[in-house]
């Protein structure tokens, strides 16, 4: 019997293994290099490749391939950018932040480029057996990265919390895959889906729908939406800034990545998942807001309010329309600057562990650092979603989507949540801008790195850039729609 | 019935599962009404193929040992592989020899960094 090689078009996979590549190389120069920061260097020429590969493949369109296991469409691709964005600046923000903690070190950065091909891979996945390894890739990535501050027990913590429930999540989204396979015979999106339409009677039978609730979970897991974000304050708050900033934004992305596709091309055609991510979207932002009002750190704070986003987030995965998946790849790019930006502050104003990211740290930051207060005021005006910023644009454009489909409710509920959101994430422009510095405090004497400077100058540069003229972004995530 | 959905194809393997379990329970059971019972001291201490136990088994091991577990368990899957991948490989031709050489490519980055990072070295 003759074997027929599947075709294998390479040019799909070419972000992947650029990713891939460089994360290699990195990890056999960490063996030679003295200085690590080269090698953060030289991911961040990568990088750059990467992103050059992915606007030359935006121009043309390749079919699924590797027997339908992945492809390279304008959706993996736009998100594919967003991947290169959140682990550019991360690493950029590494590079301030690891020798100033003794932590540099060469696994860094391979670690977060492995991560990153991971996340690629769920973007470009079109069968849940793809899906399910890119999840892996990024997951123990991130593993080991949240635990990367071996000194200190807060992110040994991190690492271990993130580590046993997210081998759970991994458990019960594998469980999904079983049951989804059981029920439709294929671990393929586009079979299922086809299987779904030639068998509409058997469109409720229980497997499949526990199938598809497992699958959920994992998901819901891994974008950190109430009930499924206990993990979420403690791990970001325990682990490194710099792997907060990359995992808050990253992991959250290639979370939702996954889920748009999986839900618009298998079970496109059923629609009760609706009700439920509404729900959720509902839970998780009211969840996420109202805990953020309470905190007293704000790093902690940013948790709970990247908790909240993910709740947006879903708000646009409601409707199922080209125009919602438009909005989430644009929200997800803006949340990727303007929360980076807001984190690498963080970065540079925690002088030691723990201290300076407590709010009071923040009181009278405009007499002292003027520049860097204005644009932790930016960060935090997008993230509320204030007009000129990007932060608006990326809300509007979901909530857009949610009344055109049909969900005037969400959007509604979303506006009050942003209202909402306003009182916590004013309260530190409050701190910057009408305290005045009581105490000669450690902050006066962090030290103005260049990398991390550069981080907080681009990311708050992009915001208001961007937030002032949104069509070149607008342009980019129409590319992106699939549906 | 229309929404009623029984897979009859997975009916084997749940008997076999619940045999399966059964017999070992069952037989487990039955044997305790025949079986005599007359434990005392040697025969109530762990085994250890022989030796009388010198020590508690709940002792801390050296990180070394689960390294080298880690290497061998690579080499391992990548001769699972290997097997597999030489039984077709006249069939496969060139295309193969090429795959099969980058796979063994990433596998050996991995050795090369653990071997250069000291994880073989038993005593650094």
């Amino acid at each position: 019997m003759p074997i027929i090689i599947p075709t294998l078009d390479f040019a799909a996979l070419i972000p992947i293994l650029a990713i891939i590549t460089t994360g290699l190389v990195v990890l056999l120069l960490d063996i030679y290099v003295e200085d690590k920061a080269v090698l953060g260097y030289v991911s961040l020429i990568g990088l750059l490749a990467t992103a050059i590969a992915c606007f030359g493949l935006l121009t043309q369109t390749v079919a699924p391939t590797f027997q339908n296991m992945l492809v390279s469409d304008g959706y993996s691709l736009v998100l594919d950018l967003i991947f290169v964005v959140t682990a550019t600046l991360s690493i950029m923000i590494a590079l301030s932040y690891l020798p100033a903690r003794d932590m540099q070190s060469g696994e860094y950065y391979a670690l977060l480029l492995f991560a990153t091909s991971g996340m690629m891979l769920m973007g470009a996945a079109t069968d849940l057996i793809v899906v399910f390894l890119g999840l892996e890739i990024m997951s123990i990535a991130l593993y080991v990265l949240a635990a990367f501050n071996r000194r200190q027990l807060g992110s040994g913590e991190a690492g271990l919390k993130y580590f046993v429930l997210g081998a759970f999540a991994s458990a019960f989204f594998l469980y999904g895959v079983a049951l989804t396979y059981g029920a439709t015979g294929s671990t393929n999106l586009q079979t299922i889906a086809m299987w779904f339409s030639a068998n509409p009677a058997y469109a409720h039978n229980p497997i499949a729908m526990v199938g598809l609730a497992l699958l959920l979970i994992g998901f819901a897991f891994k974008i950190a939406a109430v009930p499924f974000q206990w993990w979420t304050p403690d791990v970001y708050h325990g682990a490194p800034t710099s792997v907060t900033a990359f995992m808050s934004v990253g992991a959250k992305a290639a979370g939702f990545a996954a889920l748009v596709r999986l839900l618009l091309v298998s079970f496109g055609a059923i629609p009760d998942w609706r009700w439920v991510i509404s729900w959720l979207a509902v839970l998780t932002m009211t969840g996420g807001n109202i805990v953020a009002l309470a905190q007293k750190d704000v790093k902690r704070m940013l948790a709970y309010s990247s908790i909240a986003h993910a709740g947006y987030i879903l708000v646009g995965v409601v409707p199922g329309t080209p125009d919602g998946v438009k909005g989430i790849l644009f929200y997800l790019m803006s949340y990727a600057f303007m929360n980076i930006g807001a984190f690498a502050v963080i970065a540079l104003l925690e002088q030691r562990d723990q201290i300076g990211s407590s709010i009071e740290s923040y009181m009278g930051l405009s007499s002292r650092k003027p520049l860097l207060a204005l644009m932790m005021l930016f960060f935090m005006f997008s993230l509320t979603g204030i007009p000129p910023f990007i932060g608006f644009w990326g809300k509007w454009y979901v909530f857009w989507a949610a009344v055109k489909g049909g969900a005037s409710w969400l959007a509604i509920v979303g506006m009050i949540n942003s209202v909402i959101s306003a009182f916590y994430y004013l309260s530190v422009v409050v701190q910057m801008y009408m305290r005045s510095p009581t105490e000669p405090s450690e902050l006066e004497f962090a030290p103005l790195s260049l990398p991390v400077t550069l981080t907080i100058a681009l990311a708050g540069a992009v915001t208001l850039l961007l937030g002032l003229w949104p069509t070149p972004l607008i342009k980019l995530t129409a590319l992106g729609i699939f549906g | 019935m229309s929404g009623l959905y029984l897979p009859k194809e997975y009916l084997a393997i749940l008997l076999f599962i619940v045999l399966g379990v059964g017999f070992g329970v069952v037989t487990l059971w039955i044997g305790q009404f025949f079986r005599m019972k007359r434990p005392y001291f040697e025969k109530l201490v762990a085994y250890e193929s022989g030796n009388p136990p010198t020590d508690e088994p709940r002792m801390r091991f050296s990180v070394k040992f689960y390294l080298i577990a880690i290497l061998f368990i690579v080499f391992d899957v990548e001769a699972i592989y290997l097997y597999s991948w030489a039984l077709v490989y006249d069939k496969l031709g060139m295309f193969a020899l090429v795959e099969m050489f980058i796979f063994i490519a990433l596998l050996l980055v991995g050795y090369f960094y653990g071997w250069k990072k000291g994880a073989l070295q038993w005593e650094k």
